[in-house]
């Protein structure tokens, strides 16, 4: 029977420990991707996928991904939302992994909105 | 959905919505008798039973932000396309588990796709949830539980995205290795048939 082991565990313990120090500090940039039927049949996880190869890239702890369901407006899916602490939420949308590379790197690390791809605040 | 670990992500969604806080998917591939079976089970709130008999309609939904619900239709239409069905069953306040079968070799099956993809997305977006997933290929069979996971790695968030890349890793390399074993079994059946001649 196959299994993830034990063995596997540790492995996967003991690689991360290396790579992440200790981390505090609370999250004050949220990323929201939606997931409805809709997101998920547009191309969500593939942009999911590429936003947590961007987190283990960067390493910052005050970011939270979390995935939602629908938010009612499929034709524009996959849609994605940045809420940083003190500013309004920006709903971006057609998005892909190469707009979703851009949008990390530009608006969350950099806070540049990306106007070309958002479809507005809430 | 081009892949059918869309249409489990997707379900496996529906569940955590009706309020589950564990989730088992069942993968089972049975080569030898042409079938594949996907068991999707949840112990969230249950569907009422005036919704029961409608799950199928795309017109009828327990969403609120708009009138159609697509999930459960699409993963119907995908099983009946490939000489298999859909069924639902689901208890008030026990939960609900959707089994999906498929002609294996049917040629309009959507290939399984992306799994490990899917695990670690369900687990990275949902914390809270615990997922336990089943991959069975003839006899032969792959477990995850992240109940143990957690167990095992107390001091370490399941989400941080060090973790969750070394996860699908691993996901990856034991599915391959079990598609792997199955192909060695096959292959040996089919010397033995040779030699048998």
């Amino acid at each position: 029977m196959a299994k993830l082991t034990i063995d596997d565990l540790k492995k996967i313990k003991e690689k991360s420990l290396k790579e992440t120090s200790l981390r505090y500090g609370e999250a004050n940039i949220k990323i929201t991707v939606h997931m409805g039927t809709c997101g998920i049949a547009a191309g969500a996880r593939e942009v999911m996928n590429a936003l947590m190869e961007e987190m283990a890239a960067a390493d910052r702890q005050d970011i939270r991904v979390v995935t939602s369901g629908c938010m009612g407006m499929c034709s524009s899916e996959p849609n994605v939302t940045v809420e940083t602490e003190g500013s309004e939420p920006i709903v971006y949308r057609d998005m892909d992994s190469n707009r979703m590379r851009q949008v990390f790197k530009r608006h969350v690390l950099l806070g540049e909105v990306q106007t070309d791809f958002a479809l507005g605040k809430m | 959905m081009r892949e059918l670990s869309l249409h489990i992500l997707d379900i496996a969604e529906n569940g955590i919505t009706a309020g589950a806080d564990c989730i088992h998917i069942l993968v089972e591939e049975a080569r030898s008798d042409d079938r594949l079976k996907i068991v999707i089970r949840d112990n969230g709130r249950g569907l009422p039973p005036e919704k029961l008999d409608k799950l199928t309609d795309p017109f009828v939904t327990t969403r609120t932000t708009r009138r159609v619900g697509l999930g459960l239709p699409l993963l119907a239409t995908a099983a009946q396309r490939c000489n298999g069905v859909l069924t639902v069953d689901t208890k008030p306040n026990k939960g609900t588990e959707v089994t999906a079968t498929f002609q294996y070799s049917h040629i309009d099956r959507a290939p399984m796709g992306d799994i490990a993809a899917t695990l670690t997305m369900l687990i990275m977006g949902n914390p809270d949830i615990d997922f336990v997933y089943t991959h069975i290929i003839d006899g032969n069979d792959f477990n995850l539980d992240t109940r143990e996971i957690k167990k095992d790695m107390h001091d370490l968030s399941l989400t941080d995205p060090m973790v969750i890349h070394h996860l699908t890793d691993s996901i990856r390399s034991s599915l391959r290795q079990l598609e792997a074993d199955e192909v060695k079994i096959e292959k040996r059946e089919e010397n033995d048939g040779k030699a048998n001649h």
